[in-house]
C-alpha cells in the first residue's frame, strides 16, 4: 500500500513538473495518469499491490469531492439570486451531455466494432462482457 | 466547566482534526443512509455528506475556510486518485483500443454538447456573465475545471461548486437518463458518465460495472484534456 501510494505521488509530481516546465494546459494529475498507464503498458501487467491500493482509493472516489462540495456555502447569495438559470443549466446540460455522449458512442460502436472474434482470447472476453451489458 | 468547554471549542475550531473527522463521519452517514434506504441513486452519499457538513458548519458558526483547513487532506487525495485511474484503464485496454474511433468522436461531440448547452441555458434564463463563464467547464474534474474557469474569467470556486453539483445530478439521474435513451452497452454508458460528469460520474459507474467504470475514467481523463485545450481557445475565438 505504501509503495503504491508513493508510486501514485511520484507520477503526479512528475506530471505537475512536466506541465509547468513544458507550459502544457493539461493538469498534472492527468499527465500522471498517462505516465502510470505508459508504465503499466511497458511492464505488461498490474502488480497485485498496485491493483489493490488503486482499487481501494477509487472505491471511495466520491468522498474526495465532499470538501469542495461544501464550498456551496460560500456562494449561497449568488446561487439564490440566479437559482433558475443555474438549476436549469446544471440539470439540463448534464443529462443532455450524458445522453448525447452515450447514444452517439453506442451508435458508433455498433457500426465500427462488429464484435467479431479476430483475436480469439480478446474476442471471447469482449463477447462475454457484451452479453452482460445487453442483459442489464 | 464552561471554561473547559470553551477551551475545547477553541482547540477544535483551530485544529484540522475536526474538519477532517467531520468530513469522514458525514460521508459514512451518507453511505449508511444510501445502503439503508435501498441504494437509490437519488440519495447520493456526496449530496448527503455536503448537506450534513454545511448544516453543522452553519449551526456552529464555523466558516468554510476553517473547515477546509482540515478537509484539504481529503481534497488532496483527488490528485493521486486521478493518477490511479490508469489502473482500471489498463485493465480494459483491449476494449479501449477496439473502440478508439468511436471514443474520439463521441468525446468531441459530447464535450461540446455539455459545455455549449450549459452556457446556452444559463444565458437563456438570464444568468450573469460570470455565472456563464464559471459554468462552461463544469463537466470536467475540479482541478482542471477551476484552472480553465480562471483562464476565461469565471470564478474558480463557483466553478468547483458547479462541478460537484453536476456530478451529483449525474450520479442521481444518470442511470435513469441512460435507460430513457435506451443505451445498453456498458462502454457507452460509462463513457457518457465520465465525459459529462467527471469523477463523481466515474465513481457511480465503478459502483455499477467494471467496464463502465474503466470507460468512465477514460472519458473523464479525455474530456479533461479536451476541455483544457479547447475551451480557452474557443473562448478567445468568440470573445476575442
Amino acid at each position: 500500500m505504501l509503495g503504491t501510494l508513493t508510486l501514485l505521488l511520484l507520477c503526479q509530481l512528475a506530471g505537475e513538473l512536466a506541465a509547468r516546465l513544458l507550459h502544457l494546459p493539461v493538469p498534472g494529475p492527468v499527465l500522471g495518469m498517462l505516465l502510470l498507464f505508459a508504465g503499466l503498458l511497458l511492464r505488461g501487467g498490474v502488480p497485485a499491490a498496485v491493483q489493490e491500493t488503486a482499487g481501494g482509493l477509487l472505491r471511495h472516489l466520491s468522498l474526495l469531492f465532499v470538501p469542495a462540495g461544501v464550498g456551496v456555502m460560500v456562494h449561497v447569495t449568488r446561487l439564490e439570486t440566479e437559482a433558475l438559470p443555474i438549476i436549469v443549466a446544471l440539470f439540463g446540460s448534464t443529462l443532455f451531455g450524458i445522453a448525447v455522449t452515450a447514444k452517439l458512442m453506442a451508435f458508433l460502436l455498433s457500426r465500427t466494432d462488429p464484435r467479431l472474434e479476430e483475436d480469439p482470447a480478446a474476442g471471447k472476453a469482449v463477447a462475454g462482457k457484451q452479453a452482460e451489458g445487453d442483459r442489464a | 466547566m464552561s471554561d473547559d468547554l470553551h477551551q475545547i471549542w477553541v482547540y477544535l475550531s483551530a485544529n484540522p482534526l475536526a474538519g477532517l473527522t467531520l468530513t469522514l463521519v458525514a460521508y459514512q452517514c451518507g453511505l449508511w443512509l444510501f445502503e439503508k434506504l435501498g441504494r437509490r441513486p437519488v440519495l447520493n452519499p456526496v449530496l448527503i455528506a455536503v448537506v450534513l457538513i454545511a448544516g453543522v458548519l452553519s449551526l456552529s458558526g464555523i466558516d468554510y475556510r476553517t473547515y477546509f483547513d482540515g478537509a484539504q487532506f481529503v481534497h488532496f487525495l483527488l490528485g493521486p486518485a486521478t493518477v490511479a485511474l490508469a489502473v482500471p484503464l489498463y485493465n480494459q485496454f483491449q476494449e479501449v483500443r477496439r473502440s478508439a474511433l468511436a471514443l474520439v468522436v463521441a468525446l468531441l461531440v459530447g464535450s461540446t454538447a455539455s459545455a455549449l448547452s450549459a452556457v446556452a441555458l444559463v444565458w437563456a434564463f438570464g444568468g450573469s456573465a460570470v455565472t456563464i463563464l464559471s459554468m462552461a467547464p463544469k463537466s470536467v474534474t475540479s482541478p482542471i475545471a477551476m484552472g480553465v474557469s480562471e483562464q476565461i474569467g469565471g470564478l474558480p470556486s463557483l466553478t468547483a461548486v458547479f462541478v460537484i453539483i453536476t456530478g451529483i445530478v449525474a450520479a442521481s439521474l444518470g442511470t435513469w437518463v441512460l435507460n430513457l435513451v435506451r443505451v445498453k452497452d456498458w462502454r457507452a454508458r460509462g463513457f457518457g458518465m465520465g465525459v459529462a460528469a467527471h469523477g463523481i460520474g466515474t465513481a457511480r459507474a465503478l459502483q455499477v460495472n467494471e467496464v463502465a467504470g474503466a470507460f468512465a475514467g477514460l472519458g473523464m481523463g479525455l474530456n479533461g484534456l479536451a476541455t483544457a485545450l479547447l475551451l480557452p481557445t474557443l473562448y478567445h475565438l468568440i470573445w476575442g
